[in-house]
């Protein structure tokens, strides 16, 4: 049974009507003929399901609309059409660090944000001291939020929001909080949660997390669905996606192509493989230009040499 | 609905407490200004129409003491709600918690500052020669309805806020008039007779009445008023609950 269903998914914003640019500017668009009201799909027709124990990556480029879909699952948002079906109870760690108190000392701002999370008293009144030694904050407790560094809020409110045992956990890019010390530690209580059996939803920018973590994957792009399906070949695909040149970017149209992309980027990634190997990769080359340069290698060759380098890398 | 209750109780504390040290953040005499703030009122509004109308009325300082101790406290909640979705937006655009909790907070808020100005309120009692006796235990009966109300009224006008901003400048409007009309500071025999039940169709007189019914004519008043009370009350709650019920989703598009 799905844990997670989420069936035909659309989300609209409306901006331009009356509320949003007050009677003055209503009327004047009215006379001048102009005035109309502009719709927005953050999300159309997302359609994913997921088991207990999975979990899903989703990524895009900016504004692809995985933070308002997150929102929908959480229940937070209401589609427009289609449905959200979860099981169980859902914990989302989204935006983490707002919502928190500016005026509040640190100490209350943890209770509130338990408070809000769910947490009983008693849970937080054994908790809090685990939380703050978590963040590092030991010497801060009666600080007011605001006089905290930006790195301390998130760490802070990471180490809050990462007690829950829930069912079905959201985390919306909060595993790239804090100094590389204390990335390794989230990551790892992450990794904790989730081998809990939990069903789970990732938001990264970053693809090599999501294959980390991740067992399927969602591809958004301005809305759009463009695949779901297991990690690998959709994080393949999307690493090709993201080495084309801006002028020559093409999102694939079906499964086919989409297995074609990956293909490419596994032959690319081998290439660079062999490269390393041998030292005669170009010092201080991009990523994302070594990428590129290794994709046209691959478009370069022939049928033959494909299926050569195809077979050694299968071998592997 | 028990388990929810409980479930949000610690929540509720939470909020209660953070704006408790919100409201009170740098000032000197922190809650003293709850007991503060209504006393110089009271004696303000005293040291002018004492002379104008107290000559025609019993008890004229209780007279105005009651009226200006509901007419705060129905200001203080109606205009806390409408502000507390708003300000709370950066938190249920993010975690999913019911969000008329930030009202009560704000309404719970008032109502610890509305308990805190009966003290002074029986102080004056005692300096007024009001006797005192087993009636005044109605006055609980206009206190709970009375929260109830302008729980209610906050309800729909913190919805509109989030879609009109008008609305907080119209609000504040209509409260001075609605100051004027209450018969807060003058005796309702400025109306002739036949007039008179004219105040009854405001809520807020009918609660002011309540009290000084109870204080200064130490009686129970009629059951009409117990039913305007409740009547009253449930209209304006009813209409907030189905606001929210509607908009629940409506308003993270507009914050």
């Amino acid at each position: 049974m799905a844990v997670v269903e989420c069936k035909n998914v659309s989300i609209r914003y409306k901006t331009g009507d009356l509320k949003a640019i007050g009677l003055k500017d209503y009327v004047l668009q009215k006379i001048r003929g102009k005035y109309k009201v502009t719709e927005f799909w953050a999300d159309k027709d997302i359609t994913f399901s997921l088991e207990k124990g999975d979990m899903m990556g989703i990524v895009g480029t900016n504004g692809a609309g995985k933070s308002t879909l997150l929102k929908a699952v959480t229940g937070i948002m209401i589609p427009t059409a289609g449905t959200v079906k979860t099981v169980g109870n859902v914990a989302a760690l989204l935006e983490l660090a707002s919502g928190f108190d500016p005026e509040l000392s640190v100490r209350e701002n943890t209770y509130l944000r338990g408070a809000l999370l769910g947490y009983t008293k008693e849970f937080m009144v054994e908790k809090y001291d685990e939380i703050i030694a978590f963040a590092e904050l030991e010497d801060f407790q009666d600080y007011m939020f605001k006089q905290l560094s930006s790195g301390m809020k998130s760490r802070l409110a990471f180490s809050i929001a990462c007690l829950i045992e829930p069912d079905i956990l959201i985390l919306d890019e909060v595993l790239s909080v804090g100094d590389a010390g204390f990335k390794d530690k989230s990551a790892e209580r992450i990794k904790a949660i989730l081998k809990s059996g939990v069903t789970g939803i990732l938001v990264s920018h970053s693809v090599q997390q999501v294959r980390n973590l991740c067992n399927k994957c969602l591809w958004l792009d301005h809305g759009k669905q463009i695949a779901f399906g297991p990690c690998n070949v959709i994080c393949n695909a999307y690493s090709a996606f993201l080495a084309l040149p801006k002028d020559k970017k093409r999102l694939p149209a079906n499964d086919q192509e989409l297995n074609e992309m990956s293909d490419r980027f596994l032959l690319a990634w081998k290439l660079g493989v062999d490269e390393q190997a041998t030292r005669t990769n170009p010092v201080g080359e991009s990523e994302t230009a070594r990428l590129q340069r290794l994709m046209s290698m691959v478009d370069a060759m022939s049928p033959e040499e494909r299926k050569e380098l195809k077979d050694r890398l299968n071998k592997k | 609905m028990l388990e929810k209750m409980k479930r949000y109780r610690f929540l509720f504390e939470e909020l209660v407490k953070r704006d408790f040290k919100k409201k009170y953040k740098r000032t000197i005499l922190g809650m003293l200004w709850s007991v503060l703030a209504p006393l110089l009122n009271v004696l303000v509004l005293m040291l002018v129409f004492v002379n104008f109308f107290g000559r025609n009325q019993d008890h004229f300082i209780i007279y105005i003491f009651c009226g200006t101790m509901v007419m705060s406290f129905y200001t203080e909640t109606t205009q806390g709600c409408m502000r507390a979705l708003m300000a709370n937006a950066s938190i249920f655009t993010k975690i999913n918690v019911p969000k008329y909790l930030f009202l009560l907070s704000k309404a719970f808020q008032a109502f610890i500052n509305f308990l805190l100005t009966l003290v002074v309120f029986f102080a004056f009692c005692v300096g007024d020669g009001i006797t005192f006796g087993w009636h005044m235990f109605a006055m609980l009966y206009p206190m709970l309805w009375l929260l109830i109300l302008s729980f209610g009224v906050g309800m729909i006008l913190s919805a509109m806020y989030v879609f009109f901003r008008d609305v907080e400048y119209l609000y504040s409007i209509f409260l001075t008039l609605l100051n004027y009309v209450s018969a807060i500071f003058y005796p309702t025999t400025m109306l002739p007779e036949q007039w008179r039940f004219l105040f009854y169709c405001n809520p807020v007189f009918v609660y002011i009445d309540y009290f000084r019914t109870v204080f200064i004519y130490s009686e129970i008043p009629s059951l009409l008023i117990h039913v305007l009370c409740v009547a009253y009350a449930l209209v304006f709650l009813g209409i907030g609950c189905l606001i929210y019920k509607k908009c629940n989703h409506e308003f993270l598009y507009y914050v």
